[in-house]
């Protein structure tokens, strides 16, 4: 009996594979059904302000994925080490250094950037995607899964920020990526034909009132209700 | 008259909430009722008008270009502004934890009222940023202390202006797809709209 148990214990489960079903869904979900900024209220902090443009909102995006990314990478790896009453502090420090790296390599390449965010790269650090994602995912998940679903994550947060930089930029200051889309379209209906810019959609509010509609419609879209 | 000025400032047109976007994730979540809403308020300016002046004298005697010439003549070259984000972070999570024991002996009462607030606001981005901005412009310790003090303060008013009127809106009918998170930030915009018209103001 009790050999036949042993021998049970000792098979080994096939090794997953790379994309599997089950790490498919740990980066598909958070993009429309558990999104971080629409259904779970997460990180709206530090990302709107930026989002008045589309060249600082990708970079922002960008630095996102890359911070999520490697601090749930760095934090499941510690994770059976790190006693479970500093795990505030050992997140804190692992995620402020990778948001310094950022920042000193954004000043070192990208200067004009750099400046242009600000102190909004500063903090990344406590955006509380980040945070949310090391609580529920890294400290009890494999390296490799915690770093999907981290991506998955940070890539929800980025296409709904780049919406709304999309849409404000657009109406705010007529062009896309700085492309001024607004003054070829009025030139072709002649030199008295202007579109008009909205310089509401450029101040803080454009991005609530944005931000706002995206929710209604996504969350009518999936039928999510709060109550 | 210039401190005063900074204060009034930071409270209404440079408001954390509406100006910047900082503390959105617990003005969401913690804007339901207006109790609770005073209760992270008075938490939120407690910690900042403590975080940021001690800060400044991090920044200014530590991390700045130079600011370490005070200890060696040699130092006068050394560069740690590098350090800032990391720094930062660990006084204001030391200081949290350093304010949660005071009121704890001290006020037991307030502490009570406070609750699970006080070590919540470590990760708060409004703590963070009231630092970040405050070396970023080059504030005096003065103008520091009035800074933190008043970016509070405009925390705590909006937070507990949204809440009393999402009591309110309670009783009204809202389509399913806006309930809770997006008739807030509809509700936050409008609130914005009417900060705006500080903007200008000039004592």
């Amino acid at each position: 009996m009790s050999a036949e148990t042993i021998e049970k214990t000792v098979v080994q489960k096939p090794s997953e594979a790379l994309l599997s079903k089950r790490r498919k869904k740990l980066v598909t979900d958070p993009l429309v059904d558990e999104n971080p900024i629409t259904i779970q209220v997460l990180g709206i902090c530090s990302a709107l302000a930026v989002t008045t443009q589309m060249k600082p909102t990708l970079v922002m995006a960008i630095s996102v994925i890359f911070v999520v990314v490697m601090s749930n990478l760095a934090i499941s790896l510690m994770r059976n080490t790190i006693p479970s009453r500093v795990r505030i502090i050992v997140q804190l420090a692992v995620v402020a250094t990778l948001v310094t790296l950022v920042s000193e390599v954004l000043k070192a390449f990208a200067f004009d950037m750099y400046k242009e965010l600000s102190v909004f790269v500063g903090l990344i650090i406590t955006n509380c995607i980040v945070m949310g994602r090391l609580e529920a995912f890294a400290l009890g998940n494999k390296p490799y899964d915690s770093m999907l679903d981290g991506f998955g994550s940070a890539l929800g947060y980025s296409w709904i920020i780049l919406t709304v930089a999309f849409f404000r930029e657009l109406w705010g200051s007529g062009a896309v990526f700085g492309i001024p889309v607004f003054e070829y379209v009025s030139s072709l209906f002649g030199p008295d034909f202007k579109l008009a810019t909205n310089g509401l959609m450029v101040s803080p509010v454009g991005a609530f009132v944005i931000l706002g509609l995206i929710i209604w419609v996504q969350r009518t879209k999936t039928g999510y209700v709060e109550h | 008259m210039d401190l005063f000025n900074l204060g009034i400032r930071s409270i209404f047109i440079d408001n954390m909430i509406f100006a910047y976007f900082l503390g959105m994730c617990s003005f969401l979540a913690v804007s339901k009722k207006v109790s609770t809403a005073i209760g992270l308020g008075a938490a939120v300016i407690f910690v900042l008008t403590v975080t940021v002046p001690v800060n400044w004298l991090l920044n200014e005697y530590v991390l700045k270009e130079g600011a370490l010439s005070w200890v060696n003549g040699e130092l006068a070259s050394v560069d740690l502004s590098f350090l800032r984000f990391i720094m930062f972070i660990a006084i204001i999570a030391a200081m949290v934890q350093l304010v949660e024991m005071v009121v704890e002996k001290f006020a037991p009462a307030l502490y009570g009222a406070l609750g699970i607030f006080l070590p919540l606001i470590a990760v708060n981005c409004a703590i963070l940023g009231g630092s970040l901005f405050m070396a970023q412009r080059d504030y005096t310790l003065a103008e520091a202390s009035v800074y933190g003090f008043g970016s509070g303060t405009g925390f705590c008013l909006a937070i507990v202006a949204l809440a009393a009127i999402r009591e309110k809106l309670k009783y009204s009918h809202v389509p399913n797809g806006l309930k809770g998170l997006g008739i807030t930030m509809l509700l936050t915009g409008l609130m914005g709209l009417a900060f705006m018209s500080f903007m200008g103001i000039d004592l």
